[in-house]
């Protein structure tokens, strides 16, 4: 019995014991390190990463160690710690037209300034398991060339030059962007705290999402603008010395879909955007992010809602962290007897006043 | 976690969470039964184990306090055993199993059957704070519905229960009317205790971690179950004795003792059921 009715304490020391031995696992085979993970699971890392809403890659592979790989179990790790912290500041707005890009592309344009920049991309690759790696075959290190150290400018600013796509504002005050990890989320919440949202957001929930406005569930007829990825400085500004210093470096993904257009005969029609903003190399996350992003704007953009779940912001918002979610979803499976009993009793006695019913 | 309980503060939060707790808490007594948003933290257990619960004691604890914590009524359920423990933890607080000692009690799903008293806390785990949430899964409409005291959805509810099954089947987290004012969920605590909170000499508070909530009951205050005049609430048990004590007026277990199926009934508060034994 997993209540028992003493020994509840013994059996979740052992219940420790004994995952601590099933995560090492074999111990003929090599203890897996926390620096071959960071470096050789960096996707894993980048989840982990985006969706602890913290950026330390030596924490996340520590966590995914910790986790035996299971990546919301991770997640969660870093939540945990990440709550700890104080809150110093709030950083100066992150520029990314000064990314120095690994990965750079636009599905708008055949060329763009800059040119296109494939990257370390899965794109092209044929999904034939490689058996050379079962074996450990050595990979020849790869040089990339000099077009990978420029900055680029954004493709959508292109189309703001011409005026055909709407502007994007931007915000700096604390108001405008408040601190979902600080305040509880209220509905209606702004397109920052959207966004900061989605960003934390279950990659799956995210996607699942997307595709649904893509088969018709709050269509928006996205273009993938322009798909960047790379590093980017984070600066902040000490008040004691009155000038920025860059704290990091992070790496991060970032998506700006062109949607279809408003307008009417009074009023030119412009394209509209939807943006994703991602911790690592996260472009499927990053794309989704855009389109729900792009959905959940209807009603500032002035359009009428279908009612789709990815334009309802208390929906989308509410469900699509990963924590919350697997925490109430498996809190089921603890006990709840005590509730179930008063169900029996009910259940029972409307039954039995049924059956009596039945008879007279 | 590390292993160094000198990591972490007293009582796991820091400070200014504390203080940001304490807030609502107060506003949460000045408002019986009023939702309060707080900004609830991720804490070293899943959300659905009692994250609000937790926070709510971690904001109430002071060195002196003598804690008592159970699940399902018990002292020895899994995670009434965990969260004891990470307060011995971080807090070094006194625990204890005896109902009458503690100063403050974490409960989920049980109210104890022994009555509490005026230098008593009792905090309450909660899942789904809002009453109404079943009828309007929308937060934005049933904020509007408390604030206009607009509950005729809840009377409807209640109502075809009784037209469907000839009585309200609702047998946990029954809804109740706090101060005359706010309709107010219980928490999944059985019906039969409901009573209970009524005039309780006890701080009831309740917290849900996941949902970003506070709420609570000063103590002396009118708790009513809701219910119609020619269907009146009442406060249902097993019509059995407690096997262990004797009891015949407690919430009890019910549990399969073999494979045929046999049944035993046993008191759901353990700590009253050894009080009544010895």
């Amino acid at each position: 019995m997993y209540v028992a009715v003493k020994g509840g304490e013994r059996a979740i020391d052992n219940a420790h014991r004994w995952l601590e031995d099933e995560r090492r696992g074999d111990r003929k085979v090599t203890d897996l390190s926390v620096d071959q993970i960071k470096t050789q699971l960096s996707l894993s890392i980048a989840k982990v990463m985006a969706e602890g809403s913290l950026f330390d890659p030596e924490l996340a592979s520590l966590a995914i160690k910790q986790a035996r790989g299971d990546l919301i179990e991770a997640i969660f790790l870093i939540r945990a710690y990440r709550t700890t912290l104080p809150r110093f500041g709030v950083g100066q707005p992150i520029n990314t037209d000064k990314m120095i890009a690994k990965r750079r592309i636009s599905a708008t344009f055949k060329d763009i300034p800059g040119g296109q920049l494939l990257g370390p991309t899965f794109d092209y690759t044929h999904r034939l398991l490689d058996f050379k790696l079962l074996a450990d075959g050595s990979i020849d290190e790869f040089e990339p060339g000099k077009d990978t150290e420029q900055m680029f400018q954004h493709v959508t600013q292109f189309l703001n030059n011409e005026g055909i796509i709407e502007t994007e504002e931007t915000s700096s005050s604390e108001a405008e962007s408040p601190d979902l990890t600080r305040q509880p989320l209220e509905i209606p919440a702004n397109r920052a705290l959207r966004l900061q949202a989605l960003t934390r957001s279950d990659e799956g929930f995210l996607l699942g999402m997307a595709y649904s406005t893509q088969r018709g569930f709050g269509r928006n007829h996205p273009f993938v603008g322009e798909l960047r990825i790379g590093l980017i400085s984070v600066e902040f500004e000490i008040p004691e010395i009155g000038f920025n210093i860059e704290i990091a470096e992070i790496e991060i993904s970032e998506c700006e879909t062109v949607n279809q257009f408003l307008g009417s005969k009074t009023h030119p029609p412009k394209f509209t955007r939807g943006y994703g903003f991602v911790f690592g190399q996260s472009e499927r996350k990053a794309i989704s992010m855009a389109l729900v992003d792009r959905a959940l704007r209807w009603k500032e953009l002035g359009e009428v809602s279908d009612g789709a779940p990815a334009q309802d912001e208390e929906f989308v918002l509410y469900h699509g962290d990963n924590i919350q979610a697997t925490g109430f979803v498996e809190h089921i499976k603890l006990p709840h007897y005590v509730d179930f009993q008063a169900e029996l009793e009910l259940i029972r006695k409307i039954r039995k006043t049924a059956f009596e019913a039945k008879k007279g | 976690m590390s292993n160094s309980e000198e990591d972490f503060n007293f009582a796991y939060l820091d400070e200014q969470t504390k203080r940001m707790i304490r807030r609502a808490l107060i506003k949460a007594i000045c408002i019986p039964g009023y939702q309060v948003p707080f900004a609830s933290r991720e804490m070293p257990m899943p959300y659905g184990w009692g994250t609000g619960g937790v926070q709510v004691t971690a904001a109430c604890l002071q060195e002196t306090d003598v804690l008592k914590v159970i699940d399902q009524g018990s002292d020895d359920t899994t995670n009434a055993v965990s969260i004891r423990k990470f307060f011995e933890r971080v807090a070094g607080v006194k625990t204890t199993e005896n109902t009458g000692k503690a100063s403050v009690i974490q409960t989920r799903h049980r109210i104890p059957e022994q009555v509490l008293s005026e230098d008593q806390i009792l905090v309450y785990q909660v899942p789904i704070p809002e009453p109404l949430r079943f009828l309007e899964p929308r937060e934005t409409e049933t904020r509007v519905m408390h604030a206009l005291e607009e509950y005729g959805l809840m009377h409807v509810k209640l109502y075809e229960d009784i037209s469907i099954n000839g009585e309200i089947s609702t047998a946990y987290a029954y809804p109740v009317k706090v101060n005359d004012r706010y309709i107010m969920d219980p928490s999944p605590t059985p019906k039969f205790d409901n009573p209970k909170m009524n005039f309780c000499s006890a701080i009831q508070l309740f917290g849900a971690g996941r949902e970003q909530r506070i709420y609570a009951v000063p103590p002396y205050t009118k708790v009513i179950s809701l219910d119609f005049e020619d269907y009146p609430f009442e406060a249902s048990r097993a019509e059995k004795t407690c096997e262990i004590c004797g009891a015949t007026n407690t919430y009890l277990d019910e549990v399969v003792i073999d494979d045929k199926g046999t049944r035993m009934f046993s008191c759901s508060d353990s700590d009253y059921c050894n009080s009544q034994k010895s």
